[in-house]
């Protein structure tokens, strides 16, 4: 399992790292393993807003549909436009051409209340 | 749960597991099936479809006896000859479909799905005189597939050339690297390739030399799970019981009124005629939906939203790259080209009418 470690996580195995006052988020390692193959992704139009937890978008892989829970609340500022033609980018490289979404947080310091990456190696490994 | 005999292979391998008519199956490997699925097409790829169930009808008057109970017409094939069919119930619902080979004047082996195994033989062996025999041989007996546009090569080179020698849809007696095998030549992906039937004691030898031979010769090939299994049926058209045919569907909204011989009696065949005459409720189609990968049990509206009908299957299809569902709809609404729309999370996503196949099959090209 790779852990991106400038990253922190949701137990719902998303990803958030700072970039700036922004905020990149895509899904964790362990979770596209899981999922196997992603072959669509539904993702949330640019300048909507999200609660904490809320589902910004989806991940279909052969077999399943699952939501994406946002691990922040704010305000989305960019989508990755290339998962429309390449949603295995997330199978690839889920931390770097995988990214999902960008994000303009509402609060700068929830970011801070993610799970550290040690603590989501854990969880995920329990998982 | 049961397993295959090739358990520990598939393990050793890295495969995921899930239940599948009574058995737990491969269902991927670490490659992921999207590469499977791709490794078929373009090369080898190996099917552990032990669960897969065979019977043998034999002895005075088996043709004759099996014929009835089957809606294809069997008894002008020849020897070593094979051939798709149904087994209808008195209403002409689908209880399963068959792949039937004549090895002898009297001698006829049927392979049947794994879910319906016990019941297939049941009705078989309740409606056929008591003076023909009916065996099940299905765990005596391994199957795997191999299939690919370089699986006849691997076969071949196993087998002393037996299986190029062999016509499509039939079967040849070789021995596989030192293994007795049946080798039909037929399969459920739309590649070239064959169905081996041999002894369960070497069910992994077989499947070893299969490996082994292929790196030695510089083909191709692994093993590939039911996920792709599923996706290269689905492209090729090729039916799935449970899916787009089941005891609540009729083989003629199912398009396999070809598969019907309606010169002869088959069970269910009155009341198929019945339902030929009344004209059709609905029919199969294959839609090409954008906008999220359409399932199992999505609704389909027509462009107005009006329901339709639903979709018995969808997937993302990797080698014609679309999001495609096989879905029941009025035969008004079947035309190829036809707008209609797939309900995807409460959203109405465009769908059309696809030319079926998607794939056109190795043996039709």
């Amino acid at each position: 399992m790779k852990i991106d470690t400038e990253a922190r996580y949701a137990k719902s195995h998303e990803w958030a790292r700072k970039d700036g006052a922004e905020l990149v988020v895509g899904i964790s390692d362990h979770a596209q393993h899981s999922l196997g193959d992603i072959v669509y992704v539904d993702l949330p139009k640019v300048g909507a807003n999200f609660a904490k937890g809320a589902a910004f978008g989806v991940v279909e892989s052969v077999k399943a549909a699952s939501d994406l829970y946002l691990p922040v609340a704010g305000k989305i500022t960019a989508v990755n436009g290339a998962l429309a033609e390449s949603s295995d980018l997330i199978n690839k490289d889920c931390y770097g051409q995988g990214w999902i979404v960008r994000l303009a947080p509402a609060d700068a310091a929830e970011w801070e209340s993610l799970l550290s990456p040690e603590d989501y190696e854990k969880i995920a490994a329990e998982d | 749960m049961k397993t295959t005999l090739l358990r520990d292979r598939h393990e050793r391998l890295g495969a995921r597991f899930a239940p599948f008519a009574g058995y737990d199956m491969p269902i991927q490997y670490p490659s992921g099936a999207i590469e499977e699925h791709r490794l078929t097409r373009r090369s080898v790829g190996l099917f552990d479809i032990d669960h897969m169930g065979q019977v043998m009808v034999s002895g005075t008057g088996a043709g004759k006896a099996l014929s009835v109970l089957v809606s294809g017409r069997i008894l002008d094939m020849k020897t070593n000859e094979a051939r798709y069919s149904l087994l209808l119930d008195e209403e002409g619902f689908v209880l399963d479909d068959l792949f039937i080979y004549r090895l002898g004047e009297e001698e006829w082996f049927v392979v049947v799905n794994a879910s319906n195994r016990e019941a297939d033989f049941a009705r078989l062996r309740g409606l056929i005189p008591a003076s023909v025999s009916v065996r099940d041989l299905s765990d005596e007996t391994y199957m795997i597939a191999v299939q690919g546009p370089r699986a006849v090569e691997l076969l071949d080179a196993l087998s002393g050339g037996s299986l190029s020698a062999t016509p499509r849809f039939s079967m040849t007696e070789a021995t596989v690297s030192s293994v007795p095998c049946r080798m039909g030549r037929t399969g459920y992906t739309g590649e070239d390739g064959a169905e081996l039937f041999y002894p369960a004691a070497r069910a992994g030898e077989l499947w070893d030399a299969l490996l082994e031979k292929a790196a030695a010769l510089g083909i191709e090939a692994g093993a590939v799970g039911l996920a792709a299994r599923d996706s290269l049926r689905f492209e090729a058209g090729m039916p799935l019981h449970g899916h787009e045919i089941s005891p609540s569907i009729n083989p003629l909204e199912a398009l396999l009124g070809w598969a019907c011989d309606w010169e002869k009696d088959f069970v269910g065949k009155t009341s198929l005629l019945r339902l030929k005459a009344a004209g059709l409720e609905r029919k199969l189609v294959t839609l090409n939906v954008s906008g999220g990968v359409p399932r199992e049990g999505y609704a389909v509206t027509d462009r107005e939203g009006n329901g339709i009908g639903a979709c018995v299957a969808g997937m993302f299809c990797p080698t014609v790259q679309t999001y495609s569902a096989n879905a029941f709809v009025p035969p008004a609404l079947a035309a190829v080209g036809t707008e209609l729309a797939v309900s995807i999370r409460g959203a109405a996503k465009p769908a059309v009418v696809a030319k079926r196949p998607l794939y056109i099959p190795a043996y039709r090209r």
